[in-house]
């Protein structure tokens, strides 16, 4: 099977849309002649041509602007938002427009239209290339919001997400694209060569939207991450030495709860992973989903570990990354609970 | 040591108890402003930018180059088109105002605007909309009860009681559903427009926003695309001089025509008389046969008069003079083109009062008619249940619980306990 990084498998289920669909068009920023700033979509206008992969002002709320119009007239516009910080100018078109268009209409417009955007710090990209805004948007009704964590997930979400008949926020996490990271800057680099989810079918391939997957079966903690937090909390589990069953989300919203609260009822404690902000984050949802149904099954209340409620400073990523050593702490403190 | 402030801060020239004023409003004669090829350079073509396109002259007489030599029964069609425009709008401030609907927005004095534009396209030209373009809906014949029930969100309302009153869309009459949030359908119009191109269709799209709302972003966004890719389609900033209380000024049109802004994107722009039928009817004409032809977006800035309130919830005498309109120079849209069709001896006061009381009375009919699905507090109601409906493709588990929940709630409180 072949070895794809985050970047090549992205490219690749870019591709396979191109190919099997007339009606997907790409669009945003740098993403045409030059194949994007992270070269995700290398090569493909110069394979499917400049009228499906079109370079565009740097005017997110046009881009997504016009992919609603798109959208409207039968087309399946694939953006990308250049850094998951730019996607503000584009909010109001997000949130009012692109997820309320079915619903304001009763079904009889809609613009499947599929937002891609890098996220996540850890790259030196100072307050406005470093942010996960994935709980700015798990918030609005209308869109699915999905944040895979290795390649294989990536292109099989992607397609998912682009075949997908409703609004699709795409977030990648741009640590991971060359390889695992373990929260660990210090350590070697690893490849994706080097771990199960960089082999990656070249063909086309969809993982279902709103499953959650476990990454790893224990029985003593539940910790619930996705994105670059399900690899840096492998490192704290190893760490730790407690037996944690760590669940990959995924797709954030809809949110699949059952696998989650099972998981939760199971070991009777739990831990929250996200690199976001902490105070009305995405994690305060999953720790409200989890207390609302395994109440009576926990052991340890439940914690939260994340970046801190501040900008993501440039000069000090590491002490505000939610690294192994925090992680770690937090299962500690619940195994001690009870 | 401080001085006085340098802050210019625009005013309008009356405010009430005062005097009309227009004085500040440039308009060409009619027939003045030569008519380009379609394909003309937008640089060759900036004085229509700044002048305005007019048509019919203080005689009622199509003049000039731009007179699109309309056969009479279209002239009709159109009377009749803004006549039912401002007659709906009349009944339905009314049931408004008798507290039937909760909210309503009339297009008086700028029926021209929607009538006409739709009038010189063709039907399968999609057509974004702003929230008094009632008339797009009128001149493509969409049932006024369907209006009227979406209004009511009573059980045959199209949006099913998501949307306020006004907030129409109608997909098989190629019309896009109205948002609430200012100017977002510009960017959207021209993505459409750029899909078109794409697909190697000669359809094209027009969408409207107000003066005031072209000060959003999504001006920008549109304009920059529409540049930028030629897309087939025509952008319009209906300039109806007030945006709630706030006068055209405020909008950034104290210096320069909004209209004038096409050029400096390197789009054609054309100000036209927003009250002559034939004027509007030519311009539209001239930018869709503009776009059809691969030379990209045109801007129309029709200028005319916000002669009611913005809504049923502002009160215009609280922020302008009483006799405002009145003084307006350009007229009143129905009375310019009967006028017209009168002086061509196509039509007669006796014709227009027969004309009137027959759209009255088809008003009234579609009322009745549209009561019967249901209104605000009699009759039929829409299932509540529906609101969980259309967030997503399919439902997701989450909002089937929600539901469920709902159910529980509905049905304590016909039981009249407390739900579980």
């Amino acid at each position: 099977m072949p070895q794809m990084n985050m970047i090549q498998a992205i490219n690749s289920a870019l591709d396979v849309m191109l190919e099997r669909d007339a009606s997907v068009v790409l669009m945003g920023e740098d993403v045409g002649y030059f194949g994007g700033v992270f070269r995700c979509t290398d090569g493909l206008q110069r394979k499917y041509g400049e009228q499906r992969v079109l370079d565009t002002p740097i005017a997110e709320g046009g881009i997504v602007g016009a992919a609603i119009g798109m959208g409207v007239h039968g087309l399946k516009p694939v953006v990308e938002i250049q850094f998951a910080d730019y996607a503000y100018p584009a909010f109001d078109q997000i949130v009012s427009e692109l997820a309320r268009l079915r619903y304001r209409t009763a079904g009889e417009f809609h613009a499947a239209v599929t937002v891609r955007m890098p996220c996540g710090g850890g790259i030196r990209g100072g307050q406005t290339h470093s942010q996960s805004p994935e709980g700015i948007f798990t918030h609005v009704c209308g869109i699915k919001v999905v944040m895979p964590s290795n390649p294989y997930d990536a292109k099989g979400l992607l397609i998912s997400a682009i075949e997908d008949a409703d609004p699709v926020i795409f977030f990648e996490p741009k640590r991971i694209y060359s390889g695992p990271f373990d929260g660990e800057p210090e350590k070697a680099a690893v490849p994706w060569s080097a771990h199960p989810g960089g082999e990656v079918p070249a063909g086309h391939y969809g993982i279902p939207l709103s499953r959650a997957q476990i990454v790893r079966a224990g029985s003593q903690v539940t910790v619930l991450a996705y994105g670059t937090m399900v690899h840096v909390a492998q490192a704290a589990v190893t760490r730790s030495g407690v037996d944690a069953e760590i669940i990959d989300l995924r797709t954030l919203a809809p949110l699949d709860t059952d696998t989650l609260c099972e998981s939760v009822n199971r070991t009777g404690r739990c831990v929250i992973v996200h690199e976001a902000t902490r105070f009305g984050g995405f994690g305060a949802e999953l720790s409200a989903t989890v207390q609302e149904a395994c109440f009576w099954n926990l052991l340890a209340p439940i914690e939260r570990v994340t970046g801190w409620d501040t900008p993501y400073p440039h000069a000090f990523e590491w002490e505000y990354f939610p690294g192994p050593d925090r992680i770690a702490a937090a299962l500690v403190r619940v195994m001690e609970a009870a | 040591m401080m001085r006085d402030s340098r802050l210019h801060v625009p005013h309008p020239p009356a405010r009430p108890g005062q005097t009309p004023d227009f004085s500040y409003l440039q308009i060409s004669p009619a027939g003045a402003l030569a008519r380009p090829e379609v394909t003309a350079a937008f640089t060759d073509i900036e004085l229509l930018a700044t002048g305005m396109v007019r048509v019919l002259d203080e005689q009622h007489q199509a003049v000039g180059p731009w007179n699109p030599h309309l056969e009479p029964d279209e002239l009709q069609v159109g009377l009749r088109h803004m006549l039912l425009t401002r007659l709906f709008d009349q009944r339905m401030q009314m049931i408004q105002r008798q507290g039937r609907i909760s909210f309503y927005v009339r297009s008086l004095g700028e029926e021209a605007v929607s009538v006409a534009q739709t009038m010189a396209l063709r039907p399968d030209d999609m057509l974004f909309p702003s929230y008094r373009n009632q008339g797009l809906h009128i001149a493509r014949g969409h049932s006024l009860v369907e209006l009227m029930c979406q209004c009511l969100s009573n059980t045959r309302d199209m949006c099913k009681g998501r949307q306020m009153p006004v907030m129409y869309h109608w997909g098989s009459g190629n019309i896009f559903s109205i948002s609430g949030n200012l100017a977002t359908q510009y960017p959207q119009a021209v993505g459409w427009a750029m899909a078109a191109a794409l697909k190697g269709e000669d359809r094209i799209a027009a969408a409207w926003i107000g003066e005031g709302s072209s000060a959003e972003a999504d001006f920008h966004h549109g304009m920059t695309f529409a540049a930028v890719y030629r897309a087939p389609v025509i952008l319009n900033i209906v300039n109806n001089q007030w945006a709630i209380s706030s006068f055209q000024g405020v909008a950034g049109g104290e210096q320069r025509s909004f209209a004038a802004r096409g050029p400096g994107y390197g789009i054609a722009g054309i100000r036209v008389d927003g009250n002559d039928f034939l004027a509007l009817h030519a311009v539209t004409a001239w930018a869709a046969e503009r776009a059809r032809r691969g030379s990209g977006a045109t801007l129309i800035e029709p200028v005319t008069y916000r002669a009611s309130a913005h809504s049923t919830s502002d009160d215009p005498a609280r922020y302008r003079p009483r006799d405002d309109w009145q003084a307006w120079p350009l007229g009143d849209p129905i009375e310019r083109l009967k006028q017209h069709l009168i002086a061509l001896g196509e039509w007669s006061t006796q014709r227009h009062e027969q004309l009137v009381a027959q759209l009255e009375a088809h008003v009234v009919e579609c009322w009745m008619q549209a009561q019967q699905s249901g209104t605000m507090t009699e009759g039929p109601r829409l299932d509540p249940r529906t609101m969980f409906e259309d967030v997503l493709a399919t439902m997701p588990p989450h909002l089937v619980r929600q539901r469920q929940q709902l159910d529980r709630e509905l049905l304590a409180a016909t039981q009249d306990v407390q739900p579980t």
